[in-house]
């Protein structure tokens, strides 16, 4: 598994632990509960991993990770793994 | 120097290497652990080797999740398909350890009901759509992915669940680095401490590395830049003769951790007496059971597992490996009956594993027969 996929919350889900995220054009739910107290947006940017947002990212930070993601060739495998996503 | 000059400031990435350079002091050898295994495959697949001196030697910690697993665990697992006829679920990193009688992906082969999944929380989706059917999670991992078990659980358990247990393999990094610098065949001058690990358990826990073995500790980011970065805070702490935690990468890590999270964990959790760990052996304190407030929801209290201890393939050397006291390819079976198309031990299968991280990066091979020349000083613990 991945250990941190930067991905832009797009919108939140109806259900408050979970929001959906935007990870190189793939949308999925992730859960969301443990940022919930710091106060998430749209737009905010979020490390996941495994399911779960762990930390709240800059857009610049997000826009490197997915860069050097990219350029080892591991973006589409995040991608995929976000697409993996079974629970709704 | 393969990348160096796609990175996003290569003139920024020379800098920090001449920095490091600078700080150095002449004719010392430092040794430097990177305690996590998302380090370990920065560090390789970046060439970041490639940019430090050669009397910088980076060792490979223990945090690996599936490579610090011991067998029987694997085995144990196994069981929980083969002989209690359950759903079991794992991450991908798990499908091609080796078990005694084989990996998951084997077992599979041979009819067992083992799936992949991405997340805990589809373990929890399975379990619901197969109400007639027992589904158990196989859990690993360090505190950053044991916050998604613990929220997993609770999950589970708030919408009534009756046929989801977990599995816990879950495990602490702070006794594992004590295990480490308790070593007597270990000699690490610094650390680079772990980046996601730290969002969850915050600074404060590596006290006692500073405080009690005078070592520094430097949690630090993945990217390129903040590996060089933290060795460079190292190396000044070693310099001023200081030994303290410092935070490279406090963009992310808050120094408190993730308060969310630790409660999850405390309440679905509990420390158990002690653990097996492959190459370290069994340290106190350093895993995480179901708690008893989850008891319904725990594995290893619903069914009866075999438990056996079964130790590794006699050539492999993955416990020095862990340990750091051996590199990779100083292994006997390393790229000969060890590779990552056919594993003898889970260092090869995951991409967080030192044999895999060697393996991988080929970059790294011709410089392997350089250091090949001195005998290894090794399997003295
Ligand atoms: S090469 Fe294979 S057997 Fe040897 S230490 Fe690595 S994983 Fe273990």
């Amino acid at each position: 598994m991945c250990l941190a996929i930067p991905g832009r919350i797009v919108e939140f889900a109806a259900e408050p632990s979970f929001a959906v995220v935007d990870v190189t054009g793939v949308r999925r739910k992730v859960n969301v509960d443990l940022l919930r107290p710091d106060g998430l947006a749209v737009d905010d940017w979020v490390l996941i991993h495994v399911g779960f947002a762990m930390s709240r990212i800059s857009a610049e930070q997000a826009e490197e990770q997915l860069r050097l993601l990219t350029m080892l060739g591991e973006a589409t495998l995040a991608a995929e793994e976000v697409e993996g996503y079974q629970f709704e | 120097m393969k990348y160096v000059d796609e990175f996003r400031d290569p003139q920024l990435i020379r800098r920090t290497a001449d920095e490091i350079r600078r700080l150095m002091e002449p004719g010392r050898h430092y040794r430097f652990m990177e305690v996590c295994g998302g380090h370990t495959h920065a560090i390789y697949r970046f060439g970041l080797e490639d940019l430090l001196p050669d009397s910088i030697e980076l060792v490979h910690g223990p945090g690996c999740p599936v490579c610090v697993l011991p067998m029987g665990r694997v085995d144990d697992g196994l069981a929980l398909a083969v002989e209690h006829g359950a759903i079991v679920t794992a991450f991908g990193d798990m499908m091609r350890v080796p078990g005694r009688r084989g990996s998951p992906l084997e077992h599979i082969a041979r009819g067992a009901d083992i799936r992949m999944v991405y997340s805990p929380l589809d373990a929890l989706k399975l379990a619901c759509d197969n109400p007639d059917r027992q589904v158990v999670f196989f859990a690993i991992g360090f505190e950053t992915t044991a916050p998604s078990t613990a929220l997993t659980l609770r999950r589970a358990r708030s919408l009534g669940v009756p046929n989801l247990t977990v599995f816990s393999n879950h495990v602490t990094i702070i006794p594992a680095i004590r295990a480490i610098l308790d070593s007597p065949d270990m000699r690490i001058d610094g650390f680079i401490g772990p980046g996601h690990v730290s969002t969850v358990i915050g600074c404060r826990p590596y006290e006692f590395v500073a405080r009690d073995y005078g070592r520094p500790i430097v949690v630090s980011g993945f990217e390129p830049l903040d590996v060089l970065q933290g060795i460079v805070m190292i190396l000044r702490q070693l310099r001023e003769g200081r030994a303290e935690v410092e935070n490279q990468y406090a963009r992310v890590v808050p120094w408190e951790g993730n308060l969310p999270a630790l409660q999850a964990m405390a309440e679905t959790f509990e420390l158990r007496p002690y653990f097996e760990w492959r190459g370290l052996g069994f340290i106190s304190q350093s895993a995480l059971g179901v708690s008893a407030a989850y008891a319904d929801f725990d594995a290893e209290r619903r069914f009866e597992l075999p438990g056996v201890r079964v130790t590794d393939p006699k050539a492999a050397q993955c416990g020095e490996v862990l340990k750091g006291v051996l590199k990779p390819h100083r292994c006997k079976l390393f790229g000969r009956e060890c590779t990552p198309e056919h594993p003898v031990g889970a260092l090869m299968v995951s991409s967080e594993g030192a044999c895999a991280a060697y393996y991988n990066f080929a970059h790294r091979r011709a410089r392997l027969e350089e250091d090949a020349a001195p005998a290894p000083a090794a399997a003295a613990g």
